[in-house]
């Protein structure tokens, strides 16, 4: 039932607002940050999503940095162009945000996270 | 030692560098090539070729220029690619696990996208530096990376990132080309990003007119370097592009001597007894059914027998028909083919344009090198086109085999009015000699007839000759030329029927005077003879008479004189003076 509602919202657009049930969806929140090397955008995109994933998901994530320049294959793999790029492995989905992730509130969306408050 | 480090090199050349693209007829048209190391805008509507331009920019610097290429395509999926690509018959796959290519397909969906703030291209930049290592390329091509505008929020970053980007490939040194979207006439790129590209643009172009289509290409601009600045068309097919420059721009075709037989005794007879001249331009006209590719055939059948490569354009008939129908003249041509010493290309013309046409007749001829190529009927091309592009395609076509020393063979049909005559005249300035094929219709009846209109640099018949299709092949005939003018065929035969029988007449009738006049002195002398006979006969009469009467005379004389004496009755003065004397002589 809960995985019928997951896949309802998927789009980003979707402006339903109540989604109490969300955390028993993924065990934790698979996240990954690609970056190219030690840059500014990174770091605060890095700094923020920290942030927010405490504020949200209250341990419930796992955060992993991948520098491109390091692994540029991944890039390919997975269809990077933009850095940074944050992607979150939903069950159906593999949804990528780009940008430093400073719009608090889109990361949500994406995430499809709505904040609580 | 020391020498080998003298070797010296060519001065670095002030002018730009250019790549080869090995695609044919661009290097020309650009003097050389892209600019070396630097981006090449490729601009063109849906469907113009700009994927197809990129993928033989890399193939060929893979596989003729020692260049290896990555291929990013924006739009494509690799098995698509490498599908179309297989379409010009390159073989992609081999490519790249030989590690002369690198292809990445950048896929992103704008509904897997959310952008959260500033962001930057350099997983893209990583993905290329990556792919170019990975096989050491040179040359790059970015298909269509407008599409990111699509796909990518904040347009405003993108152009900035874009921008980077071109400077970044430059830097690099590697050849880029960078296909757009051109959706306006009035805009090079939809987006504008023609402005990052300043060294050479090059556009594309599809266009149809009359239910024909035709690609075109330009370039726009060629920073530091000259080039063509015409519509150049080109084609697509499965070789690759080829792009037709224009005509070799000078007349210097090399001018051989050397004359070869056009398979026809007499007309050779009429080319000064030693047929045409290799490497000339031959056009036989001639209204429908006239003969013209028999005569074609003959010339052909002629090469191949002395060994020579003949490639034959049919436009009209299948390569099956034509050898049918020449057998039934008796001339065989299927074992040139099956010798591979004659090939066929038959085609409508309504296949495609002009210039493909043309495109694809500068393939088969390269690809072929045939001493003698027929283009059987070049009028057929120019229905499908203007006046002016025909003719322009016909001196294209007549300047490259000419350039190559091949001999053309291009047969026209006329439709026997004057205004047709007047083209026709138009294309024979091109020709190097003219065979003039006409049907004379005299006495209920087509008959055929040659003539040799023009022949540059040999002296030629001006007669007309009936030419006759016969079993064994063309044979030719002298016309008879009399006081009822130029006939041919069964007039010309009853003529000569007839010339023969006044003839026989008169030698007849002069013979018959002859025998009349024999007649007459005959006659003449029968009656010559008949009347010498009565003279004669009169003649007798009248001597005998004479010699009758004078002995009478005397006879009476002496009568009388006896009869006096007897009587002795007077002896008068007439006794005394004359009978007596008479008597007396007595």
């Amino acid at each position: 039932m809960a995985t019928t509602k997951i896949t309802a919202k998927t789009t980003a657009k979707t402006r339903a607002r109540p989604r109490k049930p969300k955390p028993p969806v993924p065990k934790a929140w698979k996240l990954r940050l690609y970056v190219a090397g030690q840059t500014p955008k990174s770091a605060r995109a890095f700094a923020n999503l920290t942030v927010l994933c405490e504020k949200h998901l209250k341990g419930a994530y796992r955060i992993e940095v991948i520098d491109l320049l390091e692994h540029p294959e991944m890039a390919r793999g997975n269809q990077i162009i933009a850095i940074p790029t944050l992607e979150i492995k939903l069950p159906h989905q593999v949804q990528k945000i780009i940008g430093d992730l400073s719009n608090t509130d889109r990361v949500l969306v994406g995430l499809a996270l709505q904040p609580v408050e | 030692m020391t020498q080998k480090k003298k070797k010296t090199r060519p001065p670095a050349s002030r002018q730009l560098r250019k790549a080869l693209t090995g695609i044919q007829g661009l290097d020309e048209i650009t003097g050389g090539g892209l600019p070396s190391g630097r981006p090449t805008l490729v601009s063109g509507g849906a469907g113009s070729g700009k994927t197809m331009f990129g993928l033989e920019f890399l193939v060929r610097g893979a596989t003729q220029f020692h260049e290896p290429g990555v291929f990013m395509s924006f739009e494509e999926t690799i098995p698509d690619l490498t599908k179309n690509a297989a379409s010009l018959g390159f073989d992609l796959g081999r490519l790249v696990a030989d590690k002369k290519l690198f292809l990445d397909h950048v896929h992103i969906s704008r509904s897997e996208i959310e952008e959260t703030g500033e962001y930057d291209l350099d997983g893209l930049f990583i993905r290329i530096a990556d792919a170019v290592q990975r096989v050491g390329a040179r040359r790059v091509v970015l298909d269509t990376i407008e599409a990111l505008f699509g796909e990518l929020p904040n347009p405003g970053i993108l152009r900035a990132e874009i921008r980077r980007l071109f400077g970044w490939l430059k830097d690099k040194g590697l050849t880029t080309v960078i296909t757009a979207e051109r959706d306006r006439p009035d805009k090079l790129t939809r987006h504008g990003i023609e402005e990052f590209v300043s060294d050479c643009v090059i556009v594309l172009d599809h266009r149809i007119r009359e239910e024909i289509s035709t690609r075109r290409l330009r370039v726009v601009k060629y920073r530091g370097s000259t080039h063509g600045t015409n519509e150049y068309p080109f084609l697509i097919d499965e070789h690759g592009i080829s792009v037709l420059p224009i005509s070799s721009l000078g007349l210097d075709h090399p001018a051989p001597t050397e004359r070869v037989s056009t398979g026809i005794v007499r007309l050779d007879g009429m080319l000064g007894g030693k047929g045409f001249l290799r490497g000339s331009s031959i056009l036989v006209s001639g209204t429908s059914g006239t003969g013209k590719t028999s005569v074609a055939a003959h010339i052909v059948d002629a090469a191949c027998r002395r060994g020579e490569r003949c490639l034959y354009f049919a436009f009209e008939e299948s390569p099956r028909q034509i050898l049918r129908n020449m057998r039934s003249i008796g001339i065989d041509l299927e074992p040139w083919v099956r010798k591979g010493l004659l090939e066929f290309q038959a085609a409508r013309p309504s296949y495609g344009g002009i210039e493909e046409h043309l495109l694809l007749t500068h393939k088969y001829v390269s690809a072929f090198r045939p001493a003698i190529v027929v283009v059987d009927p070049v009028t057929n091309l120019a229905s499908f086109s203007t006046e002016h592009e025909a003719r322009s395609m016909l001196t294209r076509l007549v300047d490259y085999m000419k350039t190559l020393g091949i001999t053309a063979v291009f047969t026209s049909l006329t439709a026997g009015s004057d205004a047709v005559e007047s083209t026709e005249a138009d294309v024979s300035t091109l020709m190097d000699l003219c065979i003039r094929l006409k049907s004379i219709a005299i006495g209920g009846e087509r008959n055929r007839a040659l003539s040799v209109l023009k022949a540059r640099g040999m002296a030629h018949s001006n007669q007309i000759r009936e030419f006759v299709l016969t079993n064994d092949g063309i044979r030719m005939l002298d016309v008879y030329l009399g006081p009822e003018g130029v006939l041919t065929g069964s007039a010309r035969m009853s003529q000569e029927g007839r010339e023969k029988a006044a003839g026989t007449f008169r030698r007849q009738q002069l013979e018959g005077r002859g025998r009349e006049l024999d007649r007459k002195r005959q006659i003449f002398e029968a009656r010559m003879t008949m009347l010498r006979a009565e003279f004669e006969m009169e003649e007798e009469v009248i001597q005998r008479n004479i010699s009758e009467s004078k002995s009478s005379d005397a006879e009476m004389r002496l009568d009388r004189g006896q009869m006096g004496r007897s009587r002795e009755a007077d002896t008068s003065d007439y006794k005394k003076n004359g009978r007596a004397r008479a008597a007396r002589k007595r």
